[in-house]
């Protein structure tokens, strides 16, 4: 007995009970749907953490942060405790061969940037030196980053994010080129500084090619800004270029230049003493992470003379973060997506019995012209998985639907992506659930004695 | 050569602890080409010989060969080939299956078979000559009159070529002009050389054939055989003995 002919009077049977069958998928429906639902969701959350991962740098790097609160056996010593300064990065730079481009960073959280009384806070004021580019995955499209020299002179140079020049030039100009405000001069903190650079517009795979094909088609769309919602703006706005927002929101100057010139909270002291936010670095070889930390470890603690005010921070924790929190989402989810399939299945096993002892007669007929308990198991069983294949596909097609119903509703979660291995698993498991349902009906009308199911009415 | 030898069949049954011996040493034997009727009332053992011949049931003891294959002990695999290439049934209640066309349902042994479509389609067109239901290959049993339901079935039985056709009181069903024409159609397959067996309680029926078989109490009461005899002896002699009480 061939397959195509099985399948072929699979379809028939369904076909002939179709509101019957149709019910029965319902569950299946529900199942294989919410799995895939349930699995875009949460890959659209764990897009958003890996890109944020990827924004903030490779695994590769690690931050030397200072640390407020010492263990206990050094609470005494609170008030020599200075923090990560410069001179740990000089210490580093001569010191840790296992690691490179070690960069000091100042971060002053929304200063005031302004430019012919038109004013905007961004999100963060780095002052850094000319590796930050590198270290915080930033890429210069206009102009230059300032280089060691300004940073040594404390010149009043500056690069900014494309949001940044969005807030005080405007995006594009009257003849709907961008604008490039490269030369131009701006307030920081009412301070004048000369724009020498002005890092890519970051935004997702997606915007980009949206605003590619806006661009081809001559319109001037403005960049969003999830924040303009608030005032009434772009409500499609998400979180997920909250992460881009903030990077495209930063203004960058000389270490030097900061601290000197924009640093009110600069005492009197050595320069080298002042205490910074971060010390970022990259280690050589990812597969010596925990030596190369060591080795920080060990030359951190002696220009602090024992003093533990400080800590690391990789991206590897974050990325153990990540997989963690996803991994839990998956096994909640896919534990209400296998109780939907679950209960599918049962449906279907008690179609599948209702269907049989309905058809007691119609066994008892096939094998009496010769169908052996083979065929009339495979019978049951391909009805069984042809149903649950149906309601597969059919959950297939309903998933996308659901998936924006609730994406819609839920305005401020990620947008959900619907991957094809969520759905090649979820419609591998409506297989597996209508096989192993038609097992035990399958079994029960192929062992029909021929001669009871003849007489049977 | 005969095509059928059954020697010392015996079949019990165990009902609520009491043995119910259904047959008790049947030995006969078909030869190729044979018209034979087994008649007997309900209960008498016959249904359980035409299952055990139809190869639809397995005897307690005794041996069975089908065209030199010994089938009392095979497997319920090997019986349902031979089933499907060897033995044609008809039935009282036609047994066609109302989802399928008439076609579909001629088609159905050589489903199990494994012929192709095209081999299926065209065997099936023939069977359905045979009987002259071809201008009907569309229809569903339910559009059919009963005998042309029955046409189907025997067109079904027929379409695997098998050494055998089992007719289960295939007049049973239909009235009596319709039952007539049926039992022609059986007696034109016959004189074209096929073994037709029919199993009826209806002497009247078992008339058309020239081997009688009287089952009673799962014995052979009563043979009526051309070749054994010399002269033919009268069927309705024999059994209006004994008026037929049971339906």
């Amino acid at each position: 007995m061939n397959i195509g002919t099985v399948i072929q009077s699979g379809i028939k049977e369904i076909g002939a009970h179709w509101f019957r069958s149709a019910l029965t998928m319902f569950g299946v429906i529900c199942g294989v749907a919410s799995l895939i639902t349930m699995a875009a969701f949460v890959k659209g959350k764990e897009n958003l953490l890996r890109e944020s991962l990827a924004q903030t740098g490779g695994l590769e790097k690690i931050t030397l942060e200072s640390e407020d609160d010492l263990p206990d056996y050094q609470k005494h010593l609170e008030g020599e405790a200075k923090g990560v300064t410069l001179k740990d990065v000089y210490a580093l730079q001569s010191g840790a061969p296992m690691v490179h481009t070690v960069t000091p960073i100042i971060n002053k959280r929304y200063p005031r940037v302004s430019r012919q009384g038109k004013g905007t806070r961004v999100s963060s004021l780095l002052g850094t030196w000319p590796s930050a580019v590198e270290l915080l995955e930033h890429e210069i499209d206009h102009g230059r980053m300032f280089n060691a020299m300004e940073d040594h002179l404390g010149n009043n140079v500056c690069v900014i994010g494309t949001e940044v020049r969005n807030s005080l030039f405007g995006e594009y100009d009257e003849q709907g080129q961008p604008i490039n405000p490269i030369g131009e001069k701006i307030l920081i903190n009412y301070l004048p500084f000369t724009i020498v650079g002005m890092f890519k517009e970051y935004m997702s795979d997606e915007d980009r090619k949206k605003k590619e094909e806006a661009i081809a088609r001559g319109e001037t769309i403005p960049s969003r800004n999830p924040f303009s919602r608030f005032r009434g703006g772009d409500r499609n706005a998400k979180r997920t270029q909250y992460i881009y927002y903030q990077k495209n929101s930063t203004v960058m100057v000389p270490l030097n230049t900061l601290v000197s010139k924009l640093d009110s909270s600069y005492e009197s002291g050595s320069y080298l003493d002042r205490k910074l936010s971060q010390v970022t670095m990259k280690i050589h070889d990812v597969s010596l992470m925990s030596s190369s930390l060591q080795q920080v470890r060990n030359i951190v603690m002696r220009t602090h003379k024992g003093l533990e005010d400080f800590d690391f921070e990789t991206q590897e924790e974050f990325a153990d973060d990540i997989n963690l929190a996803i991994h839990n989402e998956r096994v909640s989810g896919m534990f209400i997506a296998g109780i939907c399939l679950l209960v599918g299945g049962i449906g279907i096993v008690n179609i599948m019995l209702s269907s049989i002892s309905e058809r007691v007669r119609e066994i008892g007929i096939r094998k009496s012209i010769g169908a052996t308990t083979l065929d009339i198991f495979t019978q049951i069983i391909t009805e069984s998985v042809v149903l649950a294949m149906a309601g597969g596909i059919l959950g297939l097609i309903v998933s996308p639907l659901l998936v924006n119903t609730l994406a819609s509703f839920a305005e401020d979660t990620t947008p959900p992506v619907i991957t094809s291995t969520a759905m090649t698993v979820a419609f591998a498991f409506s297989v597996v659930t209508g096989s192993l349902a038609g097992l035990f009906p399958a079994i029960k009308a192929a062992k029909l004695d021929p001669i009871q199911a003849l007489r049977y009415d | 050569m005969a095509l059928l030898e059954l020697r010392d069949i015996h079949k019990t049954y165990h009902l609520g602890g009491e043995t119910i011996r259904a047959l008790d040493g049947v030995t006969l034997d078909i030869d190729p080409g044979e018209f034979i009727s087994i008649i007997g009332p309900s209960g008498s053992g016959k249904s359980t010989l035409m299952h055990i011949l139809g190869c639809l049931d397995s005897p307690t003891s005794g041996t069975l060969k089908l065209d030199d294959t010994m089938i009392h002990d095979a497997s319920a695999r090997q019986l349902a080939t031979i089933r499907n290439k060897k033995i044609g049934f008809v039935f009282q209640f036609f047994n066609l299956l109302p989802k399928l066309t008439v076609r579909q349902n001629v088609e159905l042994p050589m489903v199990y078979s494994g012929a192709s479509n095209k081999e299926r389609r065209e065997r099936a067109m023939d069977a359905l000559r045979l009987v002259n239901m071809e201008d009907r290959s569309k229809h569903r049993p339910s559009q059919l009159s009963g005998g042309q339901q029955q046409r189907t079935a025997i067109a079904r039985a027929l379409v695997n070529d098998p050494r055998i056709i089992f007719a289960d009181e295939p007049t049973g069903n239909l009235d009596s002009n319709t039952g007539e024409m049926i039992l022609q159609m059986f007696e034109k397959l016959q004189q074209e050389g096929r073994t037709v067996m029919l199993v009826t309680h209806d002497p009247e029926i078992a008339a058309v054939t020239p081997r009688r078989i009287e089952i009673r109490d799962g014995k052979i009461a009563n043979e009526i055989d051309p070749k054994l005899a010399g002269v033919v002896p009268r069927f309705e002699q024999v059994f209006s003995k004994e008026p037929e009480t049971a339906s």
